[in-house]
């Protein structure tokens, strides 16, 4: 715990501000306020139906909440456009899964590089030195991150034929390619196995430390998200309960009532 | 199983079947075919078609757009083509061809807005306009036709750097080397980052999105592309095989016939296009002559073409089903099985 950090963590990077979003009469979030330090990692907690999910959505510009504000960088962050976001330095996975099917694992990872090729269709068509140049460049990036998640042998497959636990790393590895500086990972680690999440955890740890990488992850594996974060926000009901260091959470009493229960050891 | 497709750099083997190809289009075709027939009624309009279903390729198969209306944009292209030739004094043929093929462009992104707030069968309904109204502004307006009363206009001739290019093999020679250019455009697009935002957007749009691809401007860049492309297919067609202008002939039953070479012949690949247009044009050529030789004219002519669209009916059905990717796919699976046996 006490070992030197490449990229310590640093001022507020993100901060949410009273947000507040309904659908017809459906209250997803209640004036929710948080903010996510630079380099962190941070974990949304919640039971289900709390507004986790939805809130990514906000982060992110898929969804447009009714009331707050979410300032990036000391930006006010644009209303819905996910685009525009994601070149803010912006990226995420989706919950359940939102790869390009038919698609390789290699082309999959390089649509991830998409902020790192602005040469035009034109370009593109005549093969210019620019355009050749910037594919060889996002190319090789990408093979990296194929080596580094370990999934080289399935870089040609398309992956609507992958296993669910390797569309997640694939997924992962999409986030990874457009070197944001914010990840919002949903469920990086649902339907995976102790052996399969133990990886994953590697994975965001390493990234973490060695890129500087801020994360924030929806986790419903209370041993995973007390292990490798930083700070857990909990939502409850689209209100945040509690904010602040994995073992202040565990002791709240309110978050024990809401979601965490008592242990039995 | 070996990984060497490498989709970037062109590898080895794509290159010798490249040259190939163009030793097969440019030296042994013109050498030894020499009827008029094989030029004018199968390799002209199988190129002109195949050139058609690459834009459909496009904004269908790639960008996942379901747009219906091909024939539409090479109408467009056709008549802008005449009329550049007609009224800009010494237009070059290619500048002409061009720019035949940027205002079928424009009228792709016209065209395609629509995509950006209907989807599917809905969107299919919405590109429907683009064929009847280039055809109907058209016919309606005289001026396209250059007031002519008959309906059917001549085409102006081929006419490169003074020479003009009336033979069929003259012809055939313009649309390959035409052909060949677009094709390789296509590939790069394709293959290249480009295509790449086009199947994103295809495949799951919220996600693309996410990564920071605008579907405002990959969706109507795929509609452009594919009108240019159309338009430029159009304006070859009505040249080099119809050798005349009349809106009839870019009616609903051409796009139809487009969007089935693009559907037999694969989604999503660039040789789909070739194959499925091959299919398409060569089958009730087939089918005739079997009529001809084997029956001896015993089967009458309307069943002969009422069987064709039968079998086309059937084999969209059983595609659609089973192999989604065509003949394309069909081909790729042969090709690995030769190359593993």
């Amino acid at each position: 715990m006490a070992q030197e950090r490449n990229f310590p963590i640093g001022s507020p990077i993100l901060e949410v501000k009273n947000i507040s979003l309904s659908f017809g009469g459906v209250k997803a979030i209640t004036n929710a306020s948080f903010s996510i330090l630079e380099h962190e990692i941070k974990a949304i907690i919640g039971p289900n139906g709390a507004g986790k999910s939805s809130m990514l959505n906000c982060i992110n510009g898929i969804y447009q909440p009714q009331e707050g504000n979410i300032i990036f960088k000391n930006k006010l962050l644009p209303k819905i456009n996910p685009n525009l976001i994601a070149k803010m330095g912006i990226s995420r996975t989706f919950q359940n899964l939102a790869l390009f099917k038919r698609m390789s694992v290699l082309d999959n990872i390089l649509v991830g590089r998409r902020l790192h090729s602005n040469s035009n269709f034109l370009q593109v068509a005549f093969q210019t030195p620019k355009a050749r140049n910037q594919e060889k460049e996002n190319r090789q990036k990408c093979e990296e991150i194929i080596e580094f998640l370990e999934i080289a042998d399935i870089k040609m497959t398309p992956v609507g034929k992958l296993p669910y636990g390797l569309q997640k790393k694939v997924e992962l590895g999409r986030a990874l390619a457009t070197e944001a500086e914010v990840l919002l990972l949903d469920e990086p680690m649902a339907g995976m196995n102790v052996e399969e999440k133990r990886e994953m955890c590697r994975f965001i740890l390493k990234v973490n430390d060695e890129i500087g990488t801020t994360m924030v992850l929806i986790e419903h594996d209370m041993g995973v998200v007390m292990d490798i974060s930083d700070n857990v926000v909990v939502l409850d009901y689209g209100k945040t309960l509690a904010d602040g260091p994995p073992s202040e959470i565990r002791a709240n009493q309110d978050v024990i009532d809401a979601y965490l229960g008592v242990a039995h050891d | 199983m070996k990984n060497n497709k490498i989709f970037m750099e062109y590898n080895k083997s794509d290159i010798i079947n490249f040259l190939l190809l163009m030793l097969i289009a440019f030296v042994l075709i013109p050498v030894t075919v020499k009827s008029g027939y094989w030029y004018s009624s199968i390799l002209i309009p199988w190129l002109c078609l195949a050139l058609a279903s690459i834009g459909q390729q496009i904004v269908m198969g790639y960008a996942g757009q379901l747009a219906l209306g091909a024939a539409g944009f090479m109408a467009a292209g056709a008549f802008a083509c005449y009329n550049l030739i007609l009224r800009v004094p010494d237009i070059p043929f290619f500048v002409a061809l061009v720019l035949s093929g940027l205002i079928a462009a424009a009228f792709g992104i016209l065209f395609g807005l629509p995509s950006l707030r209907v989807r599917g069968i809905y969107l299919m309904v919405a590109t429907l306009a683009s064929q009847f109204f280039i055809v109907w502004m058209i016919d309606k307006f005289g001026w396209f036709k250059n007031y002519d009363s008959s309906g059917i206009i001549t085409a102006q001739d081929i006419v490169i750097m003074g020479k003009s290019f009336t033979s069929p093999m003259e012809m055939y020679l313009v649309i390959v080397f035409v052909v060949t250019i677009l094709t390789l455009l296509a590939v790069n697009m394709a293959r290249g980052s480009t295509g790449r935002n086009w199947m994103a957007v295809r495949d799951m749009d919220i996600a693309a999105e996410s990564m920071g691809i605008s579907l405002l401007r990959t969706k109507l860049q795929a509609f452009a592309i594919s009108a240019f492309y159309c338009g430029v297919a159009g304006a070859l067609f009505a040249f080099t095989y119809l050798k005349s202008l009349e809106p009839v002939a870019f009616d609903i039953k051409l796009s139809f016939k487009i969007l089935f070479m693009v559907i037999l012949g694969g989604l999503g690949t660039i040789n789909g296009a070739f194959i499925g247009a091959a299919f398409i044009l060569l089958f009730p050529v087939l089918l005739n002559s079997v009529g001809n030789n084997v029956f001896h004219g015993a089967i009458d002519a309307t069943i002969i073409s009422s069987i064709e669209q039968v079998v086309f009916g059937v084999l969209i059905i059983v595609f659609m089903i089973y192999e989604p990717l065509g003949m394309a796919k069909l081909w790729e699976n042969l090709k690995f099985k030769v190359k593993n046996k």
